[in-house]
C-alpha cells in the first residue's frame, strides 16, 4: 500500500514539476526522465539480475536509430515510432544476450562493450543512412503526437513523464512478481538458481531483453522529443552513464534509477558552470560514494531505515 | 520394487584420479538409500552426474525409463531430482520466505504464500519468513535448504551430509523428517553419521575410491568384512 502510495506520489509531484519550475528546468526534467527510463532499464539488467553490461548504449542508439530512420525514411508518425525503437533496443538486447550471457563476470563486461563499440562504428560506417557522426534533425511532421507537438514545452514534458511512469510502474510489478524474485536469485545464487529447476540462461536473458526494451523506449523517446539522433548517443559514455545514475541512487531500489540521474545531471549542471574540469567533481561524488554509501543512497537508505523499500 | 534411478557403468575422472569409475547402481522407489564411504570416495561426485551439476565421462543414468544422462541440471530438478547441498547453498541476502518461495514457484505459481509456509512449518522454520537467510543460526540455515529441496515437491530428495553441523536434538527433528517423507518421496542420503544412516536406511551403498564396495541392508553392510576394513574400522 505505502509502496504505491510512494510511486504514485512521486508521479504527481513530477506533474507538478511543471508548473513550478522555469522552462528551461522543464525541459531538462524531460531529459532526466527520458534517461532515467534508460537507466531503469539498466538497473533490472544490473540492480536486480546482476548482468554488469558495458554496451547499453547499443541498445539505446538501436532505440534510437530505429526511431529516427523509421520516421526520417518511411514517414513513421511518433507513436509508430516509439515502438519501432522500443522493439528494436528489445531485439538488440536479445541478440547481443544469445551471444554474451555464455559468458558472465568480466567477460561479459567486455563481449557488451565491444559489441556496443561495433554498433558505434557501423553507424559511422553507415553514414550516407545514418549521418556518420554528424547525424540528423528529425523533421517536425514526425514528432507530433495526437495532434500534439512535442518539439514545445508541455506536450514534451508529459510525454516523457508518461513513458517514466509506465516505466516505473512496470518495473515495480515486475520486480514484485515471481519473475523479479527469480532474476534476484541468479544475482544472488546462479548455482542454486539452477538447481532449483530454473535456467539462467533464459532467465537471463528474458531480463537482458527487458532491459533493451527499456533502453530502446528511452532512446526512441529521446529522438522524438528533442530532434536530434546522433553517433554520440551510441558510445561508450551512454553506457558508463545509466550505470553512474543507478549505482549513485541505489542499484536493486526502483527510485536510484531516477534519484541518480537527477543528482549527476545537476551535479555536472552546477560543477560546470564553475569550471570546465567539471569530471572532477563527478569523481569526487563517485569516490565518496563508494567509501560511505556502496549501495547508493537509496540501497543505504533501505538497509537502514526503510526495508520496505522495493 | 520399481527402480527410479538406475546407473550403468557411470565414469567421471578428473585427469588421473578416477573420482566415479564403472558405477552401476539402482535407487528403489520408496526407500531410503544411504551412501557411504570415506572422505574422496566419490559419493559428492557421484550424486553431481544424478542432479546434473556435472556431466558423466561416460556409462547412463535412467530416471524411470528415460535416459537423462545428458540432460542439463535445472531439467532434471523439474523431472523430479532435488539436490540440497553439502555446503549450505541458499540465499543469504533474501528472506527465509523468499529463499522457499524460489522453490515454490518452480513448480507453479499457484498459493505461492501457503505453500511456503507449509514447507517452512514442516521443517520448523514457521515463524521466521520475514528473517534475512544469512542471519539464521547455522542449523536453521541446514534446515531451511532442506525446506528448499522439499518445497520443489521432488521424486527423489538427494541429501548431501545434512546433519553436519546439527545438535544432537536437530538430528532426532530430522530424522523423524526423513521418515516421513517416504514413500511418497525416496531418499538418496550421504552421510557421515552411522547412527542416522543405521537409524534410517533401508539399504546402504559403500562407496570407496569411486567404485562400488558393496551394496545391501544395514545388517548386510554392517557385517561385511570388506567394508569394515575399508571404512567402518575397528
Amino acid at each position: 500500500m505505502k509502496v504505491w502510495a510512494l510511486h504514485l506520489g512521486l508521479v504527481a509531484v513530477l506533474f507538478a514539476a511543471q508548473f513550478l519550475l522555469s522552462p528551461y528546468h522543464v525541459t531538462n526534467l524531460a531529459r532526466i526522465m527520458v534517461l532515467a527510463v534508460f537507466a531503469m532499464g539498466y538497473n533490472l539488467a544490473f540492480g536486480y539480475t546482476g548482468l554488469l553490461s558495458l554496451g547499453h548504449a547499443l541498445l539505446l542508439g538501436a532505440g534510437m536509430y530505429a526511431a529516427g530512420l523509421s520516421a526520417q525514411v518511411w514517414g513513421f508518425a511518433a507513436g509508430p515510432a516509439l515502438i519501432a525503437g522500443t522493439l528494436a533496443g528489445g531485439v538488440m538486447a536479445a541478440a547481443v544476450g544469445l551471444l554474451a550471457l555464455r559468458t558472465a563476470g568480466v567477460s561479459f563486461m567486455i563481449v557488451t562493450l565491444m559489441f556496443a563499440q561495433a554498433g558505434y562504428l557501423t553507424i559511422l560506417y553507415l553514414a550516407p543512412v545514418t549521418g556518420g557522426d554528424e547525424g540528423f534533425t528529425l523533421a517536425a511532421a514526425s514528432r507530433t503526437f495526437a495532434g500534439f507537438d512535442l518539439s514545445t514545452d508541455t506536450p514534451r514534458f508529459l510525454a516523457a513523464l508518461a513513458l517514466f511512469a509506465l516505466g516505473l510502474l512496470v518495473s515495480l510489478v515486475l520486480v514484485r512478481s515471481p519473475f523479479g524474485r527469480t532474476m534476484v536469485a541468479m544475482r544472488e545464487n546462479e548455482e542454486r538458481s539452477r538447481m532449483l529447476g530454473y535456467n539462467p540462461f533464459t532467465v537471463k536473458l528474458a531480463a537482458l531483453t527487458i532491459s533493451g526494451l527499456y533502453a530502446g523506449a528511452a532512446g526512441a523517446a529521446y529522438a522524438l522529443l528533442f530532434g536530434y539522433v546522433g553517433a554520440s548517443f551510441a558510445t561508450i559514455q551512454y553506457s558508463i552513464l545509466p550505470m553512474l545514475y543507478v549505482l549513485l541512487g541505489g542499484a536493486g531500489t526502483i527510485l536510484g534509477p531516477l534519484l541518480g540521474a537527477v543528482l549527476l545531471f545537476a551535479l555536472i549542471e552546477v560543477a560546470s558552470g564553475l569550471t570546465t574540469a567539471y569530471l572532477f567533481f563527478v569523481g569526487l561524488a563517485l569516490v565518496a560514494l563508494v567509501l560511505f554509501a556502496p549501495k547508493g543512497i537509496l540501497g543505504t537508505i533501505r538497509e537502514r531505515w526503510l526495508p520496505w523499500l522495493p | 520394487m520399481a527402480s527410479l534411478i538406475e546407473t550403468r557403468g557411470l565414469t567421471l575422472h578428473f585427469g588421473g584420479l578416477k573420482a566415479v569409475d564403472g558405477v552401476d547402481f539402482s535407487l528403489e522407489a520408496g526407500e531410503i538409500h544411504a551412501l557411504i564411504g570415506p572422505n574422496g570416495a566419490g559419493k559428492t561426485t557421484f550424486v553431481s552426474l544424478l542432479s546434473g551439476r556435472r556431466m558423466a565421462r561416460s556409462g547412463t543414468i535412467h530416471l524411470g525409463a528415460e535416459d537423462i544422462t545428458f540432460l542439463p541440471a535445472h531439467t532434471r530438478v523439474r523431472k523430479g531430482i532435488a539436490y540440497t547441498f553439502q555446503i549450505t547453498s541458499i540465499f543469504p541476502r533474501l528472506t527465509v520466505f523468499d529463499n522457499v518461495a524460489l522453490a515454490v514457484q518452480s513448480q507453479g505459481a499457484g498459493d505461492l504464500i501457503g505453500r511456503t509456509r507449509a514447507a517452512l512449518g514442516r521443517v520448523g522454520l514457521a515463524g521466521l519468513d520475514a528473517q534475512e537467510a544469512q542471519t539464521l543460526a547455522y542449523g536453521h540455515q541446514r534446515l531451511l535448504e532442506l525446506a528448499m529441496g522439499l518445497a520443489l515437491n521432488p521424486r527423489v530428495l538427494i541429501l548431501d551430509e545434512p546433519t553436519q553441523g546439527l545438535a544432537a536434538s536437530e538430528i532426532e527433528g530430522f530424522k523423524r523428517l526423513v521418515h516421513s517423507l517416504v514413500p511418497e518421496t525416496t531418499v538418496l542420503l550421504i552421510e557421515h553419521n552411522m547412527e542416522v544412516v543405521m537409524d534410517l536406511a533401508t539399504r546402504i551403498t559403500v562407496l570407496n575410491f569411486g567404485r562400488v564396495l558393496a551394496s545391501g541392508t544395514p545388517e548386510d553392510i554392517r557385517a561385511n568384512p570388506l567394508v569394515q576394513e575399508a571404512y567402518l574400522g575397528a
